[in-house]
């Protein structure tokens, strides 16, 4: 661009703040920069995790991302509970009726090429549809084989995914996480404060025309490599993503060369948020990077340049400095986080209204059951001339109807709950892992999804939300230390809760507890063996009126009344587990599964 | 642009196994499918999509739906067998198919139905072949293939098994020839492969990111200089695509061949019976990838060379499995094959 240097080149007045240090901005001012990269290169950066509530900050994020795209960028909400045929298309009802032959209809990726799609409440997004957005992500087109037709459609966009989580494990499918460059949390912004330092249209349109030409030096490269290397992070997008997001930093500067500050501003927005450890002091030094074996790539390799490592250093604390500090912490083995599937409310029984579509049958779409139209279709086209068609109309008699069947997955959640508090770990912790391990293997026979609870101190701890992994799981449970007071009450509150959660997916729960029985401290963290018992055994009653099938295994060397009243009051089946017999643990609970 | 250029397959850095993996069940589809499991963002999807622009056209029957192979008298369809007894088929060159397997597929579009179109229209009751006709003799590639739906699942072992369609619906009565190589890719943190699937892979790789800087720089060099000029990145890798290209062609000529020495099955057997894995499939698959392993590399015997480097794919997912066993199987073979073969 010849104006390159003219009024709306020289990027806006916020731009300035990238020469500043990290703590010198404000959250809004940071959140403005990434609406602003991305809006630079929607595609290539893939798009942002845009954690907030709904509310005045998050639309006032949204309106100025809008803004600074082109004007005729699509901008599509995914509804969270989108059907295969809506988001990538397929055929169009009414207009196949009325042509009597398939017509298709574009889906919500296709529509939004060129644009941004907003899916809706990210952080309980399927594993498929998560799946369907990443292939897109990737591929830039949107393919489907579906109800008779053979879709493929461009579908280039940006995804801004509205993550309304609030615990830190509540996030979108990390599939999806790891395809957007940047994560953005809103929550504290107030909404006065959400104003000001915004970019003009103009600038950003002038950088993402400056964008093809902006290059990257080979220290820049190597130092961006070399960051994501020391903050732990494995996966490769991760350096690209961040590379992407420096040309657009650089683009938006008016610059045409990638320098110092658009990379550390990179680390600090794409590389930080995925870091895994802080960078050790200082590694042994790699070997100097050599150029690999090319055949065909002209030698890039430059021995006077300067020395990436002290870039590297640069980015490093760049990016160190905004490592959340919560992230940290939470990365305990197998602690990541996993994204659960929708609620569905009073999904539970098996029903020919929803679930997993297995084919179709005859019958009429009544009671809420679904047209199958292709079905009907198929059906009916073998007659039309029998039936004397003329013109195109479909001539459909009411045998040729088809409805959708659903099968619904009757999969089982079984929710471990492990007591380590002193009193149990002293004789049994060991010896209850053992049988923990033992159940589940057969939870992975089975295909079971399972999760684990630990109690012990003041509280409960949900270590695994359920997961199909048994390995974590395992991992989980070898890293549970022991020792402190017995919750009971507590931890059968968070059972409770959980298994109420497991059913909203259309799961059934199945509760194995593994206590000595001994309340002694209560709800609220306090000591006192009266009330901790009579907490408990009210916590009992509630699972019991909930109806969650459960087993209570009784872990004290010389069970006594405390495990068998509480088991009673739970509704469960009760085991005294004397000696550590965990075959016997492991057939008592397939039979309460069964 | 709509179709987007593939990232060349040689300008792949690293992965050696899973590269090694491809090429093989290229050279000889009988070993029976690749399956990738590995971390994200290791270029599990990449590797396998360069694929398609690798391979050397094959010749296919002039005519024929389902793309029969003219010099397989065997496996022809009944239309090619009819055809040839009129004369001599008629050629012409096609490219492979790799064909994908989104998720979410119905049913219709992967075995194949009746076409609505003609039967509306015209009132024909005509075959719409499906994505499983489409991959004959070729790749089809299922990404995440652990959230592939189960009935789904079942269908493709069945014809993976079998090297046929069969579909009886709407009327339809048609079978036709469905060989194909398996290929899938996936997150173990997502879920893992039922147990009946991935005993059907003849190869297993674990895909991981490569953890010294030097390669890493590597590969982000070479995928932005794709992502800003995708055009000529390719046309800077025609001479290593071609030369590879040509080594897969050598390689399936002198595939037949290749000496299997005694030694070689002993040797396999003994490394078989060290694992305790289940069945003969193991063997078999480890001579197989083996021998095109050496036709690769143009030698013309399966040595220990080549059963040392092909053992860990070949044999990591028929272990018995403990489920909660943390050590990684690919530990457990490469235990075994220094036990055997030495250090």
């Amino acid at each position: 661009m010849s104006r390159a240097g003219g009024p709306g080149g020289e990027g806006w007045p916020g731009a300035t703040a990238d020469t500043l240090p990290a703590e010198a901005c404000s959250p809004w001012a940071e959140a403005v920069r990434v609406a602003a990269l991305l809006a630079v290169d929607p595609t290539g950066l893939g798009g942002v995790s845009l954690r907030a509530m709904p509310g005045p900050v998050r639309e006032a994020w949204l309106d100025l991302l809008r803004g600074l795209l082109p004007g005729d960028a699509p901008w599509r909400r995914l509804p969270l509970s989108v059907g295969d045929g809506r988001l990538l298309g397929g055929l169009d009802l009414a207009a196949t009726l009325r042509a009597g032959r398939p017509v298709a209809e574009r889906g919500l990726l296709a529509e939004a090429d060129g644009g941004v799609l907003l899916p809706a409440m990210a952080e309980r997004l399927p594993a498929t549809t998560a799946a369907h957005l990443a292939a897109v992500l990737d591929s830039g087109e949107a393919v489907a084989e579906r109800d008779g037709l053979a879709l493929r459609a461009p579908a280039r966009l940006a995804l801004v995914a509205l993550d309304e989580g609030l615990a830190p494990e509540e996030t979108p499918p990390a599939a999806l996480l790891e395809r957007l460059a940047f994560r953005l949390d809103l929550h504290g912004i107030a909404p006065r404060e959400a104003v000001g330092a915004a970019p003009e249209a103009a600038a950003v349109a002038a950088a993402r025309a400056r964008l093809p030409r902006v290059s990257v030096p080979e220290d820049v490269m190597q130092a961006l490599c070399g960051t994501a290397l020391a903050l732990g992070i494995g996966s490769l997008r991760a350096p690209v993503l961040a590379l992407r997001a420096a040309r657009a930093a650089a683009a938006l500067a008016g610059r045409e060369a990638v320098a110092e500050a658009d990379a550390a501003l990179a680390a600090r927005l794409v590389l930080a948020p995925r870091a895994t450890r802080l960078p050790v002091e200082e590694e042994p030094a790699p070997d100097e990077p050599r150029a690999e074996e090319q055949t065909a790539e002209p030698p890039q390799q430059e021995q006077d340049l300067p020395d990436p490592r002290a870039l590297q250093e640069i980015l490093l604390a760049a990016a160190a400095a905004a490592v959340p500090p919560h992230l940290l912490d939470g990365l305990r083995p197998g602690a990541a986080a996993r994204s659960p599937a929708p609620g569905k409310a009073g999904a539970q029984k098996a029903s020919p209204l929803r679930g997993r579509p297995i084919g179709a049958r005859a019958g009429e779409p009544r009671g809420g059951a679904r047209l199958a139209l292709v079905e009907t279709l198929r059906a009916a086209a073998p007659w039309q001339r029998l039936r004397g068609r003329s013109g195109p109309r479909v001539e459909l008699r009411k045998d040729d109807l088809r409805i959708r069947r659903f099968r619904q997955r009757s999969e089982t959640a079984t929710i471990f709950a492990v007591d380590a508090s002193g009193s149990a770990a002293l004789h049994r912790l060991a010896e209850a892992k053992g049988a923990v391990e033992l159940l589940l293997a057969d939870c992975y026979v089975r295909r079971d999804k399972v999760a684990l609870l630990a109690f012990r101190g003041t509280g409960a701890e949900l270590l695994l939300p359920p997961t199909g992994s048994l390995a974590r799981a395992r991992r989980c449970l070898a890293a549970l230390p022991g020792g402190g007071g017995t919750p009971v009450a507590a931890a059968l509150d968070a059972a409770l809760l959980l298994a109420d959660s497991v059913r909203r997916k259309g799961q059934s729960p199945l509760l194995v507890v593994l206590t000595d029985g001994r309340a002694n401290v209560a709800r609220d963290g306090s000591g006192g063996r009266a009330r901790a018992e009579a907490e408990a055994l009210a916590a009992a009653r509630a699972l019991r009126a909930a109806g969650v099938a459960s087993v209570l295994v009784d872990v004290s060397p010389r069970p006594a009344e405390n495990g068998r009243r509480l088991a009673a009051e739970m509704g469960a089946r009760y085991l005294a587990l004397p000696y550590a017999d965990a075959v016997a643990l492991s057939r008592a609970v397939k039979a309460e599964a069964a | 642009m709509s179709q987007r250029m593939p990232f060349p397959f040689s300008a792949i850095v690293g992965q050696d196994e899973m590269k090694l993996a491809i090429l093989a069940a290229a050279v000889d589809p009988g070993i029976g499918g690749v399956l990738a499991f590995g971390d994200r963002g290791t270029g599990k999807s990449t590797t396998i999509r360069a694929l398609a622009a690798l391979l050397p056209d094959i010749p296919v029957v002039e005519g024929c739906p389902w793309r029969c192979d003219p010099g397989d008298a065997q496996a022809l369809c009944e239309e090619c067998r009819a055809r040839q007894t009129r004369g001599p088929l008629r050629s012409r060159m096609a490219p492979v198919p790799v064909v994908d397997l989104p998720l979410g597929a119905t049913e219709d579009r992967v075995v194949g139905a009746l076409d609505i179109q003609r039967a509306l229209a015209e009132g024909v009751k005509a075959f719409e072949p499906g994505l499983l006709a489409r991959a004959h003799r070729g790749f089809l590639y299922i990404d995440e293939a652990n959230l592939l739906e189960d009935h789904l699942v079942d269908l493709l072992l069945d014809v993976a098994a079998s090297g046929e369609n069969v579909v009886e619906r709407e009327g339809l009565s048609i079978r036709h020839p469905a060989r194909f190589v398996l290929v899938g890719s996936g997150n173990p943190e997502e879920g893992e492969l039922r147990p009946q699937m991935l005993d059907r892979f003849g190869l297993s790789v674990e895909v991981t990111t490569p953890g010294d800087l030097p390669s890493r720089i590597e590969v982000i060099r070479r995928r932005d200089a794709y992502d800003r000029d995708p055009a000529g990145f390719v046309a800077r890798w025609s001479g290593a695509e071609a030369e590879l290209r040509g080594r897969i062609l050598a390689a399936r000529a002198g595939l037949h061949a290749v000496a299997v020495p005694e030694a070689a099955y002993e040797r396999a057997a003994r490394l078989c019976l060290a694992l305790g894995t289940d069945g003969l499939r193991g063997e078999l698959t480890l001579i197989r990838t083996g021998r095109a392993l050496a036709a690769l590399e143009g030698r013309g015997e399966v040595g220990d060379a080549e059963l040392r480097r092909v053992a860990p794919p070949a044999l990591r997912h028929r272990l018995r499995r403990n489920p909660l066993d943390e050590a990684v199987a690919g530990t457990r073979v490469e235990r075994a094959i220094a036990e055997l073969f030495g250090p």
